[in-house]
């Protein structure tokens, strides 16, 4: 009796690599998925924090994904690990702060890592020749197969096709005549594969799945970054920056504003890692102080957030302000009107 | 069989997912494992874990902000 082979899968939670997955599971290799938390994944956190996400269904789309493949499912912490990927991605990043390439490379580097922990033959993940401008290119595959250890062991079934004979193939453990040999950036292919194989939802394509790839989040770690004077992050700073209006009237301080009360709530977990602030006089915002702000620099942060309160026309509103041990003190100021906030203020 | 208790307050999704599915390495065939979490996320996230990996739900309840599971390992 020939032995029963095993693959990981790197399960994103978009569709490419369910049909990867579905694909090899067809050829009755026993699969099991893997999946890492960087801290920048979109989905989950955001939907959680603000209320007007509430409609959305909460599901995680990588659990969901194995769910309907009827595999396990390994979540991975790697936030600390991942710092170095993005902090130094040795091929650099792409429009924004995402080092796809690198990221890429560290994620099969990780799951070859499992792989041999648990005693699993082969990687698939559901990349495609050519869909994507940093990590998915033709030129890149193989550096991400080279770079990872991976080498190959590494097998991408919807593009098997276009590609070198991997070891899995040429062992004759998986057929290349039932992989595919889909490239380019369309997505009709994947569309029709998802059909035939009687799959009628999944997530969007994956791509807006990393905060990274965001332009304005990406302004805003470069903004932390050079207020600091480090390239550092942790978890909390990554949190923060996907919520409230960040504004930095001064370098060595900024003010973070919740804009609804979803996100109030959450801000107000970090009332003893910030000073904080909020209007007494009127209804209004929570808001966290980033920095070290002099006494100056509290009256005009006090003023900032009592601009986006019901106060914000009043001639003068009380603004409670709350020190990390919880000492509270009211100052009272008078509201900054739209044109006293400079454009270069918001990050 | 045994009683333990994980506190995943605070953590956002799949954070409480991740912290549960560490703890029930640690747990064997039969160990109660109550997850206390404040993200809503929890509901759907922690249950579908369970089923994927063959552990049992035994009760989800929502309680003035927070959200907890109850599970056996499977």
């Amino acid at each position: 009796m020939s032995q029963q082979r095993k693959a990981v899968a790197l399960i994103s939670g978009g569709l490419d690599s369910m049909l990867a997955t579905q694909a090899i599971l067809e050829q009755g290799i026993h699969v099991e998925g893997i999946n890492f938390f960087t801290g920048f994944c979109v989905e989950g956190h955001t939907h959680a924090i603000r209320k007007q996400d509430a409609d959305k269904v909460k599901r995680n789309n990588s659990l969901w994904v194995a769910e309907q493949l009827g595999i396990k499912l390994h979540i991975i912490d790697v936030i600390e690990e991942y710092k170095n990927v993005l902090l130094n991605p040795k091929h650099g990043y792409g429009a924004n702060l995402n080092p796809c390439l690198d990221c890429k490379i560290f994620m099969v580097n990780k799951a070859k890592q499992w792989m041999v922990e648990n005693g699993f033959d082969f990687i698939i993940t559901g990349e495609v020749v050519g869909q994507r401008p940093m990590s998915q290119r033709k030129q890149t595959m193989p550096i991400v197969a080279a770079q990872s250890g991976a080498d190959d062991l590494l097998v991408r079934p919807l593009s098997a096709q276009n590609l070198p004979a991997t070891l899995p193939e040429r062992e004759g453990w998986i057929s290349r005549e039932k992989m595919f040999g889909f490239s380019g950036r369309s997505r009709k292919p994947q569309m029709t594969l998802a059909k035939e194989y009687g799959f009628t939802d999944y997530a969007q394509p994956a791509g807006g799945c990393c905060f990274l790839t965001d332009e304005a989040y990406s302004l805003k770690l470069v903004d932390l970054w050079k207020a600091r004077g480090e390239r550092d992050y942790d978890l909390d700073d990554v949190m923060l920056l996907k919520v409230g209006r960040h504004i930095r009237p001064k370098p060595h301080f900024k003010v973070i504003i919740a804009r609804e009360d979803g996100e109030a709530r959450f801000m107000s977990g970090y009332k003893k890692e910030f000073m904080s602030m909020n209007c007494a006089s009127h209804r209004g915002p929570l808001a966290l102080i980033d920095g070290t702000p002099s006494e100056d620099d509290l009256l005009q942060a006090a003023q900032i957030t009592a601009r986006y309160g019901q106060g914000r026309e009043a001639e003068q509103v009380e603004v409670t302000i709350r020190d990390r041990e919880g000492n509270e003190r009211n100052v009272f100021v008078k509201p900054l009107l739209a044109d006293d906030i400079p454009q270069e203020w918001f990050v | 069989m045994s009683e333990h208790v994980l506190n995943a307050r605070r953590l956002l999704c799949p954070l409480p997912v991740i912290r549960t599915q560490d703890k029930v390495k640690t747990l064997v065939t039969g160990d109660v494992l109550t997850v206390e979490c404040t993200d809503p996320g929890v509901m759907q996230d922690i249950p579908a874990w369970c089923r994927i990996n063959g552990h049992r739900v035994l009760e989800t309840r929502a309680d003035g902000g927070e959200y907890v599971i109850v599970l056996e390992v499977g």
